[in-house]
């Protein structure tokens, strides 16, 4: 059967083939399907580590005891003790090297994200004292008469 | 041109040998794979907890979340946010994440307008991430499998494989994926796969106060999540996609989408 209508099949067969000749050139060996099956884990078995590999930047209060031991010590003993250092004071990643020291943020904006005053009681968000930012000693810094670490009132 | 029955058949068996052929041949569907998935196997399948009484709308989890997974802290993406109803006495809702809550919330006025406190019936925060579905949409669309489902049923994204094409942003019907600024491919979520995979918590579990988080294996009868997931009244979002998610809700309003 010789026409016209074959050519294309044929060019279309052949690209076929390529690709399939290519692909093992281009796919990464680890490539499957994996044990979640061929609809959701068709994927670089490699990059499951890769993911694995990436750093931890929070460490969390423990770590920070050791060289801090007063700064916890008051910290852990104040109404503020459920609160990370480093929510305050940025990832410590590998701190004290790098950064050799962390950030010390002053701003009032850090205590107003729990103290500005909401109205609104069906959120726990009731419970914590609220303070009207823009009438509580404004333009100025709230460590000036709180100690972050430790602002339990009366001691 | 006159086909004969006979030579008609013998024309589509061809075909299908030839469909099948290249098929077979570099192993690209495993249909005994595909059919043992479902449920799956390992001993692992992380699940998140969500109290959203808990939650005071403070947006630390955010700020730690971006800092830990490094998406650029002056965007307006980011991984997780929180965001805050206010449902008024008339029925009226208005919601709003104001830079996903990276902030917190710290004044009554939403989107410029402020709402007379005598005038709210309910007003509460709600933290969102991804949902981690066991059925994910966002998955099944990717064209060059650059995402996909771990065995402990988190999804991750290849980075370098990648094509940017956007279908994966499109399909989640929760909107947790975006496009990363620096990285140019999509980017979501993997409830810090390389924390949890220590050991550790999520970054965003760590950083929260108030314990409005909680990450847990739900193959684990005796964790802390999968008791209350069993036990209490928990709620996921947008059950009726049928994508199965596994971020769970205590205290879920009608209200929140
Ligand atoms: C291995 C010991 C070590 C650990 C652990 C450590 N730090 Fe430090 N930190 C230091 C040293 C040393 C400095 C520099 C002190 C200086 O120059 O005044 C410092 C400085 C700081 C500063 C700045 C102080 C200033 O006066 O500028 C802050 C804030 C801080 N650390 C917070 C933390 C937090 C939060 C953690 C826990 C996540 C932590 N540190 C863990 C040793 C440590
Ligand atoms: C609520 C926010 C907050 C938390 C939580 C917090 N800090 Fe601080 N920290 C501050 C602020 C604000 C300052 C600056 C204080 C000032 O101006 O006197 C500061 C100052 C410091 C300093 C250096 C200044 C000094 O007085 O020596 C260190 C070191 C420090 N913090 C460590 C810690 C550690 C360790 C923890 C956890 C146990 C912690 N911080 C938790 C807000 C916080
Ligand atoms: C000029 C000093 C000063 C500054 C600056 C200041 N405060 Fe206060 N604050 C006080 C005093 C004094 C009280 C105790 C008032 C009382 O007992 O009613 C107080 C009380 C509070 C209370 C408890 C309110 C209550 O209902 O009992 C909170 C919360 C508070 N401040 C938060 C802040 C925050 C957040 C900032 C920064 C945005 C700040 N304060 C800045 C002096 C200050
Ligand atoms: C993560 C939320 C959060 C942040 C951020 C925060 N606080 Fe608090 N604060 C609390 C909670 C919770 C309490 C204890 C509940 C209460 O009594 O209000 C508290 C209590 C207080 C009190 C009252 C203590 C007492 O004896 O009643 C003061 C004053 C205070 N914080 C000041 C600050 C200052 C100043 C900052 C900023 C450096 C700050 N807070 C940041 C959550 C926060």
């Amino acid at each position: 059967m010789k026409s016209h209508v074959w050519r294309p099949l044929w060019i279309v067969l052949g690209l076929v083939g390529l690709i399939l000749l290519l692909r093992p050139l281009i796919v990464p060996s680890d490539f499957g399907t994996g044990e979640r099956g061929f609809m959701y884990g068709y994927h670089r078995k490699g990059n499951e580590e890769d993911w694995k590999a990436i750093k931890v930047k929070y460490r969390s209060k423990e770590y920070c005891k050791d060289c801090h031991q007063e700064k916890y010590d008051s910290n852990m003993s104040s109404k503020h003790s459920i609160i990370q250092c480093e929510n305050c004071h940025g990832p410590a990643v590998d701190h004290p090297e790098n950064p050799e020291k962390l950030v010390i943020d002053k701003s009032r904006a850090l205590c107003i994200r729990c103290h500005a005053y909401l109205p609104y009681e069906q959120s726990d968000r009731s419970k914590i004292k609220g303070i009207n930012p823009a009438e509580h000693n404004p333009d100025m810094e709230c460590s000036m008469c709180h100690d972050p670490h430790k602002p339990n009132l009366g001691g | 041109m006159k086909f004969s029955r006979r030579e008609l058949l013998i024309t589509a068996a061809k075909g299908a040998l030839i469909t099948a052929l290249p098929m077979g041949a570099i192993k690209f569907l495993e249909p005994k794979e595909v059919m043992a998935e479902i449920k799956g196997p390992g001993k692992v399948r992380w699940a998140f907890l969500v109290d959203t009484y808990k939650c005071v709308g403070c947006g630390l989890c955010v700020k730690a979340c971006k800092n830990e997974n490094e998406v650029p802290y002056d965007t307006p993406v980011t991984r997780t946010w929180v965001e805050r109803y206010i449902i008024k006495k008339d029925g009226e809702m208005l919601a709003d994440s104001p830079m996903g809550a990276r902030d917190g919330f710290t004044e009554n006025k939403i989107r410029e307008t402020a709402v007379d406190p005598k005038d709210i019936a309910k007003a509460f925060f709600v933290p969102k991430l991804c949902n981690q579905c066991d059925t994910p949409p966002c998955v099944q669309v990717c064209p060059v499998g650059a995402t996909y489902q771990t065995t402990d049923g988190v999804v991750l994204i290849d980075r370098s494989w990648c094509i940017g094409c956007g279908y994966c942003i499109m399909a989640c019907p929760y909107g947790v994926r975006f496009f990363h600024p620096v990285h140019k491919v999509t980017e979501k979520c993997n409830f810090c796969y390389h924390r949890i995979t220590k050991g550790l918590n999520t970054a965003c579990v760590d950083a929260c106060p108030f314990g409005a988080r909680m990450i847990g294996n739900l193959k684990d009868p005796n964790d802390p999540v999968t008791k209350i997931v069993l036990t209490e009244r928990v709620g996921v979002l947008k059950s009726e996609y049928g994508t199965k998610p596994q971020v769970y809700y205590l205290g879920l309003d009608e209200n929140v989408r």
